[in-house]
Order: C-alpha cells, then structure tokens, then sequence
C-alpha cells in the first residue's frame, strides 16, 4: 500500500511556555523548540505498521520551508521511506484552504492509496485532513483510532465518538483519513537515527512542479487570517483561597458540605 | 448578511445541548435575524427532535431520509449541498461530528471556513471577526473571515450561552424531496459502546478527579482515599487514562463521558475545554492545581494554589475526622 | 596431581609422581588424605544444604524453568563418589601390606581413608585386592565422566573461573564502549549499536554466561528482584547459558541470529521490562563470587532496543526533552539558574553564573533535578549556602549547563549522552574551573568516568569533610534529642565510588548525633530506586524499592534518614508517604543538615541568619546594626 501522510512542524506542546512577546500581537517565538506535530507522528508510525503487514512505502510530506526538513528526516530515521518537501514563496500565508489546494496537487501527482493527516495542529483548527478529502472528492473520515486492511480496495476503521464509545466503519480506498492519538505506541527515534538520515536528499516541489497558479494559494487567496494574539482579560474566574492549607481544607469542607456534597 | 444556518445533532428524538448555544451563535452574528436549523435523519425520532427546537428556530429544515438514519458526514454531506442556497453561513457544533463534517463541506460550498469559535467579535460587512485559541488555550487570537461566498463555521461547544427561548410559532419545513438517493464511500457498520467499567461515574454527585498533575499511577490511590471518605468517585482527564492510569470508563471529557455532579473536585487538571466539555450542569467546580495559571481556574468556583499530592491527603484526614465527629 | 598418580598407578603399579618420592611424598599424601575428607564432608553439607535447608537463593521461579536441584545434586555426589573412590583405593593400598605386616607410610589420622582403613583392617587381602581394583575404576570412571559432563551443565563454572576471573574487568566504573577499539568520532560506521542477538555480546560475556556457579547471591541483592521486578540478574545469566548450549551443542547444527528480547514475532529469553527494570546500582556485581559482570550487559542490551526504537512511552518523552532542552523535564534552558536566583536567596548567599566576565576556581554543577525540581532546589541552596561558609570561590554554569547524561548513557542512549557531554566539556574547559564540585553522585560519577579532559571532581560531602577536619565548619548541636539518624549510602556515591566514610565523619562531627547504622550499609546499600529517567520510567513491581528501605530505616530505630543524593531523597521522601510513616520518618540531604546545623560565627564580610522565636530571619552583616527580614 502506498501511503502519504501530511505532516507539520509546530512549537512543541510540553517543552515550551507560551507567551505573548512584548508587542503584544504574537506569541514570544525565540526560545521556542519545535517538533512534529503530535497526531501526524502517531500518524506516520500507523502508516509504518500498515505497511509492515501488506508491503508497500510511506511518504511523509511538509508544506514549508527548509526549517521544516528536519521533521521529515525525523520520520525518515522512523522507518519512512521517503520525505519530501512542498515549499514556495507564493505559498506562504495560506489558509486551510489554501495548504488542502497545495496537498491536493500533490496527491495526484502520485499514486497514493492511502493519505493520512494528524487530527489537528497546534492552532485547533482539524481541517485540512477534511478539506483535501472534498478537493481529491476521497472518502473521509476524522478521529480514527483504528485501521484494519480489508483488501486492497478497503479499510474497516474505527472513529473516536461520545463516551468512550467507537464507531466502526467501511470505507474505499483511496480515502483521506485524520489519525487521533492514542492509536498505537510511537517507536523511539534516537539521535543516532536522525544521524544517519542526514544527508539522504529530500526533493522539493514548488508551484509550478505541482501545477499551481497564485491566485489559489499564498496570502492572497486566504479568506481566514489571523489578525494578532492576545491574553483575554480575565474574567471573574476561579475565587483563590489564600489562606494556610488548614484553612483552606475547612473552608472547602464547608462549601462542599454547603452544595450537599458530604453524606 | 447572508442566511445562517445550523445543523443541529441528535440522538433517539432528543437534540444536543449545542443546539441552544448554535442559536445563540447565530444572533451574535446577525441579531436582526434567525437562524434557520437543519437536521437530517429519519422517521419519528427525527421529528420529535425537530419539534423540541420550536422555541429556539423560527424555521427548521428537515431531511428525512432512509440512509441518514445514522448520521454520516458524507451523506449528510451531499444532502445539504442540495438544500442549502448559495452563500450561506452553517454553524456546526465542534464535537467528532462537526469535525468530520464541517471541512469538506466547507469545500463543496466553496465557502471559507474556521472552527472551534469561541466568540464573536463583530461584523464588518463581509469581515466576519472571530476569537480563537490556539496551543491548547495558551493563547488567543482575533481571526478575520471573508464570508462574502459563504461560510462554515464550528462554534466550541460551552462557549455560547444557550440562547434565550422565545415561545412563538416556528415552522418545519420538509425538505426531504430535494435531496435524491444518497451514497457514500464510507459506511456506517456499528457502534461498539465503552466497557461499563466497575464504577460509573455518571451517577455520582460528588466527583475527585484528576488529571496530569497526580504524576504516577500509584498516587491515583491517594484520589480514591479522598474519594471513599467523601463517597465520591474518582474520575479523570484523557492524559490519565492515556497513560493507563485509569480505565477509558472514567474518562470526563468530549471522548469520554458527560458527568452531571453536584460538587466536582478539579485535582491536578489543567481545564482544557476538550474536559470540560464533558461537565454539565454547572456543578459547583473546585479547582487544585500547582501552577497558579492553569486555565481550569478561571472556570472553577474556587480556587486553591497547592500541590494535589499533599493537599488531597489533609483533606482526606479532615472528612474522616467529620464523620467520625458527626457519629 | 593424586588423580594423575591414581591413573598411573593402575598402569605401572609402583609409580610413585617425580617429587614425591622423598620425604615430600608422605607430607602431600597426609595433605591430600585430608583434602580428600574436607570436600567429601563439603560435598555431604552441601547436598543437606540443598535438600533440607533449600536456601531462598537457590530457588527457581516456575517461570524460569525446572528447579536445579536434581542437577547440583547429581554432580555434588559424583564429587563425593570421587572422594569416597580415592580414599578407598588408598585405605585398601595401606590395609593390605599391613596385614602382611609390613610397615606403610601413616595415613592421616582422622581422614576419610584412616577411617576406611580402619574398617577394612580385618578384611581379606584377596577382598582387598578387589575393593583395590574397583576403587580404581571407580574413581577412574567418576573422574573421566566428569571432566566430559562437566561442559554441559552447571558445574562448568569449575573450569571457566579461573579464566573468567583472570580476565575479569578491574576497572569496573568505565563502562563497556559501544565497540572496543571503536572511537567516538568512527561510531557512524558501526551497523548496529548495542547487544539484540546473542553473538552480539563480547567473548569476555559469553565466558561469563558459563562461569556463573548459579549460586543466586546475585539475585538475593538485586533491589528490583526484591521488590518483584521482572528482573533477575542470576536468571540474566543462566537464561543466556542455556540458550548458548541450545543454539551452539556440540553434536547438531549451529543456530543463530534469534533476537534476543522478546518481540511480536519471536519470544526471545528476554522481556523488554527484564532489561529496563536495571537501576544499575551494582549489587549484583558487589555480590557475585565469580565476578560477573552486569551492568555492562544491561546497558548494551538497552543499547540495542534502543538502536530498534523499541522504548518504552514513558522514557521517550524525556528522552525527547533532553535532546531538545537537554534536561528531562522540558524546561526552558535561561530557567536553569533560577533556583540561585530567587529573590530572597540571592540577598543570602549570592550565586555567580560563570561566562566571559565572570570566572572561578571553582565550578558547582548543578545537574537537572536540583535546578528545576522545587524540592531539590533546596539541596542546590543549601550547597552554595555550604561553598559560600568555607569562602570557596565557585560559580555555575546556568543555561549553559546540560543535564550530565549519566542515566541517559546507561539507558543505552549513547549518541544522546555524547552531545550532552560533549556540550558540557565545551562549556566546563570554557569556564577555566580547575575544579568541580557537585552534591549529585550522579552527576560525580559520569564527571569522573563517563567524560575526558575535564578538570577533577569531588562530591559536596568530601568536601566538607575536608572543611570540618581543617576546623573551618563548626557545628551547632543537634536541636531535637529524639532524631535518630541513619545514613543511606546512595549506590553511585557508595558502592560505586566507594565514598563511605566522608558522609559519615560529617555527621559525627555535629554534637548531638544520634546516629546508627541500617543492617544493609556501604557497599550493601540497598538501591533507593534509581534516578534519572529510572524516575520516569513505570515498572513493574509489587511494592516500591523506597519503602523497602525506608522500612530498613524504621527497623534500625531511626527516624531520620540522611542521603546524600536528591534521586535518593525523591523516592524515600516519596516512599515515605506511601509506606505510611509520615509523621514518624523524616528524609534530609546532608548538604541541607549540614546548612541547617553550621555555626555561623560573624567575620567581617560573612553573613549570619538567626531565626527568631516568630519565624523571621534576621540578617546581619558584621557589625552593623540588624535589619529584619520576614522569611
């Protein structure tokens, strides 16, 4: 099975301290590390599962630029057989829909049975997975938490829904699926790993490779925009008790005896 | 300002509660109108759930039709894109249902889409100014949309105040003709229901939950000392259950479940809107946590700034002190 | 050399071994007549031993396999039978003439052959001849069926100690490199890192395998065997032994190449919680009789898993903080100082961090638990608080400090452990310390053997016992009459480097110490856990190695514990709470007693801290007037 997954380089969730920086209209970003987004390399590493059972190869592709090469030799070093990076300057400040358009062109550049994304990135937004299924007109399906080859023209899958609870489905290939963490147990890539990928090639493609005119991507053609960061002003909020731990594991004791909380 | 839509979810004839906050939505975005509902699905349970959004929508769309009696994306899909007119502003929840929806539909209607909206900031012609977060909550952000050909928007669900019901007269409107036969290539096979587990958390008034912040499994027992002296449950956040701390069954959160308790002990959580999704009912939320800037504390009713590990076990001696006290 | 005479005689009958033909010949015989009766009563104990005593260490789970009972008791009483044999062959040699009356050389009185010469004393010389006759072949038979049946089974450890132990490694506190003659900078070559089969190990661990005298010793100390860990350093070797005999049998084909660990496709001797279970704490190594060695198998096993990216989930997140923040936790880098740097503490005791313009003699290295986590900061406090009293001229490397590396090299990460390092080198010949100081035995153990080119390493507790018998740390007495204090060695201070008595002589200086001593102590400390990523990682056990010892600790009568480590302090401090001793067990690190107990007298620049009745620190500087301070 031929298997794609479109993966993103973000600011790492538990190694940095988000702040805003001194101007106030964005996130503090010198000190921040970065690393794969998390759902795309749970991910990569189903496609490398996949393809251990039925034969096959794994792509792992960024839409970019040269920073964002060392998650792909990170996925290499992974087991991916290959990685490759999308970047343009007419691509830069693309919205959503502008990334699924660049995806898109990608795709059918090749042959690709399967495309996996991660659920969401950094900023929340859980579309491009979705939107580049409606572009390619694949089937798709979001928060998979489980994939089971059928036949070659196949996938039976499981969705994360309400309750714990899992809906379990048919669908054709080829089909965009979104991965939800959790699904299996990411292998180590060690240092030692990374090392060795390092000067394996990585090709590029811009707009014109893929087909692309400006007017459907870039800033330009972004209909969402992010305009600044900021801190809301604080509501009410929580009433902090200041006092000494006794006094505070009476006073809790009272408001929950208050609300009818002790037997 | 364009006709604004909102697919509403269901389930065996009862709507969700997002419902109520779409519509809310709706009227920040264009006061001066309402907003149309949009269910599909079939037979009476679809009707019912249309009829309990009287007071809510002036006008309500149904599609009833054999292959949506389980709701899938796709089908659900292609039925809108032949009701909807061009144009149109959808608000879609932002639960698993609204994220396997909204993107593509986005697509087909060539409309611009943003999701998990926490506000509206205001319009401005064609500007549609929205409030996000991004990095788990860590920061906000003000996002401009161009909704000049449409717009599919998801609205977090718990960020609107459920709209104000007016009792007035709202017509259903079926719409099931419009549509044709639908298929898809993906097909719904089952549902496979959670464990029950050995303890269900839905039914208690009192819960102790906690989250990351209990640092290792074997501290999970130092919540439930807390909690058989209170005669709580313990329940927890996805990163516990993650780490097979806890059973999936006692999961609070929008994959786990929806809790309705009276009193809910926030330990060692961090309040990310995917757990507190799962709390309802506005039960009174005490919150304790070391870092004074987690965001449950400006959710919660009271707040402590302490560590759990040693917090919980003093107030464990305390009730226990109580209730042999009170005997 | 008697088995040789023995063999001879039976082909020329006066053969008398050259030598031994003179007077030595009746003094070795009387020697041997008592060897001979020493190992048959040897033999005799040891087969009771097994049979009634059954020792715990001998046992052997079910999931190991068969008991080795049957085995040790087979060739226990072969040895017995080749004692009995000799002795008969010589009690029958010596009776025979002296019936004849002829005189023979004495045998030696009390001996296995007096004794049985004593009771053949009567006995026909015909009889004789052939009890003569069948003792030879007797012993002939045992002995030659041994030396054959030896190599197969357990007792082979008779013939392989002498070279194992000739060839053992001395230099036990340098671990095994990736490859031997492999340098660092050649490492890219090597296809594959660490030990996954079994020909990966070194012939010097393969002789191992056979020399072990499955005493159990070994197992009987390992910390994670007592607390019900999946690992047992004694089955380690005996698992590997037997699949050695298995896969390379003298008659059959060789079969090589099975993965040693046990995966999805194969089951392999090994489970992968075997191998991380290690806290590397060196008791099993301290213990064993025939000097085998484990660490460095355990490393090069993890080395191996490592190499497959077969980690557990719980150890790749702080793997991945260490390589991108380079200390397990994630925290930003400019945070590291923050402890030194606190508000109220900086106007106590002022902390330089070393960098252009700022130098020093000498540099603290911090490591990464002592400067991020909130409780351990206070160890880092109390040290500077301690470098300061004795006017050491000291500074520490802040944001340019990595975490040392030490756990993360022996969890098998070594390319990760050699950009931690050779940051650290950098930035430490950078700084011009001539020295290092440091209150991690952690981190002094990887500064002393793991790195090169770095200026002399020292542990906080030989220094102030240093500064304590040069006079310059006065005490003042214990407060509290009822502490009991018991010291306990932390593995990488103690057993590993052999520091022992600093720690000691430092707590007997404070008058008033109360102080006694665990049964398990110095180089029989029992491991506290383990420490860097051995924090993060969730093993399988039944109860935790802290309780364990915390429980040593109540049992001494103390209720006071001093490590001297802060991996050793999180997990009895931890232990402590679970055991369900708080309240009546307290943990503190020697750097913060010590800090707590110096007498500050008030030289010119020094400063002095008083705590007053209502908890206010009052600070003064030499004789000026007092400034109040809240705490």
């Amino acid at each position: 099975m031929e298997i794609l997954v479109c993966a993103r380089r973000v600011p790492d969730t538990s190694e940095n301290e988000i702040q805003l920086n001194r101007a106030g209209n964005d996130i503090e970003r010198d000190e921040l590390v970065y690393s794969i987004n998390e759902p795309d390399n749970y991910a990569v590493e189903e496609a490398l599962q996949i393809v251990a059972r039925t034969g096959g190869t794994v792509t792992v592709a960024t839409v970019g630029g040269e920073d964002d090469e060392e998650i792909l030799r990170r996925e290499m070093a992974m087991g991916a057989n290959q990685g490759v990076l999308i970047t343009d300057d007419a691509f830069s400040g693309s919205d959503g829909r502008g990334i699924a358009t660049i995806l898109k062109s990608f795709v059918e550049r090749g042959h690709y049975d399967l495309v996996l994304t991660g659920v969401q990135a950094e900023d929340g937004g859980a579309r491009v997975g979705g939107m580049l299924a409606a572009l390619l007109d694949y089937p798709f399906a979001s928060l998979v938490t489980s994939i089971e080859v059928l036949d070659g023209q196949k996938l039976k899958i499981a969705r994360e829904i309400e309750g714990g609870n899992k809906e379990i489905s048919e669908i054709d290939l080829p089909c965009v699926l979104s991965i939800q963490t959790g699904i299996n147990e990411p292998r180590y890539v060690g240092m030692r790993g990374i090392r060795q990928v390092a000067s394996v090639p990585i090709p590029t493609f811009g707009a014109s490779d893929l087909g692309i005119g400006a007017c459907a991507v870039g800033e330009a053609a972004a209909k969402v925009k992010r305009v600044d960061y900021f801190v809301p002003a604080l509501g009410k909020g929580a009433e902090i008790l200041r006092g000494t731990r006794e006094e505070n594991i009476d006073k809790v004791l009272e408001l929950v005896a208050a609300k009818g909380g002790l037997k | 300002m364009a006709r604004i839509f909102a697919y509403i979810v269901h389930k065996g004839g009862v709507v969700d509660d997002s419902a109520f906050e779409l519509a809310a939505a709706a009227r920040k975005i264009d006061p001066d109108s309402s907003p149309t509902a949009l269910l599909t699905g079939c037979g009476p349970e679809l009707d019912a759930a249309c009829n309990s959004l009287s007071a809510s929508y002036a006008e309500i769309w149904k599609i009833s039709n054999e292959a949506l009696a389980y709701p899938n994306a796709e089908l659900v899909r292609k039925a809108l894109l032949k009701v909807l007119p061009s144009n149109s502003i959808v608000l879609i929840a932002h639960e698993h249902f609204g994220i396997d929806l909204a993107p593509g539909l986005s697509i087909k209607m060539n409309a611009t889409f943003v999701s998990d909206v926490l506000d509206i900031a205001g319009v401005d012609g064609a500007n549609l100014k929205v409030i996000r977060q991004e990095f788990g909550g860590q920061a906000s952000t003000h996002v401009h949309c161009d909704v000049s050909t449409g717009a599919v928007v998801t609205i977090r669900p718990g960020a609107f105040k459920p709209a104000e019901v007016t009792p007035g007269s709202s017509t259903v409107i079926d719409k099931s003709n419009e549509v044709g036969s639908l298929s898809a290539g993906r097909r719904y096979l089952e549902t496979v229901v959670a464990e029950a587990g050995d303890v269900d958390i839905t039914k208690y008034n009192v819960l102790v939950s906690i989250g990351r912040g209990i640092q290792e499994k074997d501290n999970v027992a130092i919540a439930q000392q807390l909690a058989d002296a209170l005669g709580a449950a313990v329940s927890c956040s996805r990163p516990v259950v993650d780490a097979k701390w806890m059973e999936k069954s006692r999961q609070v959160g929008s994959s786990g479940k929806t809790v309705k308790p009276k009193v809910y002990l926030a330990c060692g959580i961090s309040g990310s809107f995917q757990h507190l999704a799962g709390i309802k009912g506005s039960p009174f939320l005490i919150a304790i946590n070391k870092n004074p800037k987690a965001p449950i504390f400006q959710v919660a009713d009271v707040g402590i700034v302490d560590d759990i590990l040693e917090f919980l076990p003093e107030l464990t001696i305390k009730v226990r002190e109580l209730h042999s006290i009170a005997k | 050399m008697r088995a040789f005479s023995v063999l001879i005689v039976g082909v020329s009958p006066n053969f008398v071994m050259p030598g031994l033909s003179g007077s030595a010949g009746p003094i070795y015989n009387i020697i041997t007549d008592y060897a001979a009766t020493i190992v048959f009563l040897c033999m005799v104990i040891a087969v009771i031993r097994r049979l009634v005593f059954k020792p715990a260490r001998y046992a052997v789970p079910a999931k190991y396999g068969k008991a080795h009972t049957a085995d040790a008791i087979f060739l226990l009483s072969l040895i017995a039978i080749l004692m009995v044999a000799d002795s008969l062959f010589a009690a029958a040699r010596a009776a025979a003439p002296l019936q004849a009356g002829h005189l023979v050389d004495p045998l030696a009185a009390f001996s296995l052959p007096w004794m049985l010469q004593k009771a053949l004393a009567s006995t026909s010389v015909a009889t004789l001849g052939t009890i003569y006759f069948a003792a030879y072949l007797l012993h002939e038979l045992t002995f030659y069926f041994l030396l054959c049946y030896r190599p197969f089974g357990i007792q082979f450890h008779v013939e392989t100690s002498l070279f194992n132990i000739y060839f053992a490694k001395l230099d036990r506190e340098i671990l095994k490199p990736v490859r031997y003659g492999v340098s660092d900078e050649h490492l890219d070559q090597v296809k594959s890192f660490g030990v996954k089969t079994f020909e990966d190990f070194t012939w010097k661990h393969m002789l191992d395998f056979y020399s072990c005298a499955d005493c159990g010793r070994c197992s009987d100390n390992c910390p994670a065997n007592a607390v019900g860990r999946p690992l047992s350093p004694r089955f380690l070797t005996i698992k590997a032994r037997d699949y050695s005999f298995q896969h390379y049998s003298i008659l059959g084909s060789v079969n090589n190449g099975t993965a040693l660990i046990g995966g999805k496709d194969s089951p392999g001797i090994y489970s992968e919680d075997e191998i991380w279970s290690c806290t590397t704490c060196g008791a099993c190594e301290a213990e064993c009789p025939l000097l085998v060695e484990y660490i460095d198998k355990i490393v090069d096993l993890r080395r191996g898993m490592i190499d497959d990216g077969n980690v557990p989930q719980s150890l790749q997140k702080p793997l991945k903080a260490l390589e991108s923040r380079g200390n397990p936790y994630g925290k930003m880098e400019k945070k590291k100082a923050d402890w030194a740097n606190a508000k109220e503490f900086q106007q106590v005791c002022r902390v330089k961090t070393l960098d252009k313009n700022n130098g020093a003699d000498t540099l603290y290295f911090v490591d990464s638990i002592t400067s991020y986590d909130d409780r351990m900061q206070s160890i880092g406090r109390a040290t500077a608080n301690i470098l300061n009293h004795v006017g050491e001229n000291f500074g520490i490397l802040g944001a340019a400090e990595r975490d040392s590396g030490h756990e993360v090299r022996r969890f098998g990460e070594e390319t990760l452990f050699m950009a931690l390092r050779d940051h650290n080198v950098d930035a430490i010949q950078a700084s011009g310390v001539q020295r290092i100081v440091t209150a991690d035995p952690h981190a002094y153990n990887a500064l002393k053997h793991d790195y090169k080119d770095v200026p002399p390493v020292e542990h906080i507790s030989q220094l102030i016992a240093r500064e304590v018998k040069a006079g310059k740390i006065k005490f003042n007495p214990i407060p509290n009459e009822n502490s009991v204090y018991a010291y306990h060695d932390p593995c990488y201070l103690g057993r590993h480097n052999q520091i022992y008595d600093d720690p000691r002589d430092v707590l007997d200086a404070i008058p008033g110490m109360n102080r006694v001593e665990m049964t398990r102590s110095r180089d029989r400390s029992f491991c506290c856990g383990g420490g860097g990523l051995m924090l993060f990682y969730e093993p399988k056990e039944d109860q935790r190695m802290g309780v364990k010892r915390v429980e040593m600790a109540a049992e001494a009568g103390a209720n006071v514990m001093v490590t001297a480590c802060p991996f050793c302090m999180v997990n009895i401090e931890d232990a402590i709470k679970v055991a369900g001793l708080e309240g009546k067990m307290t943990a503190i690190d020697l750097a913060e007693l010590v800090d707590q107990q110096i007498a500050r007298e008030a030289p010119e620049d020094d400063l002095k801290q008083i705590k007053t009745e209502n908890n206010s620190v009052e600070v003064e500087r030499g004789n000026s007037s007092l400034r109040k301070k809240s705490a």
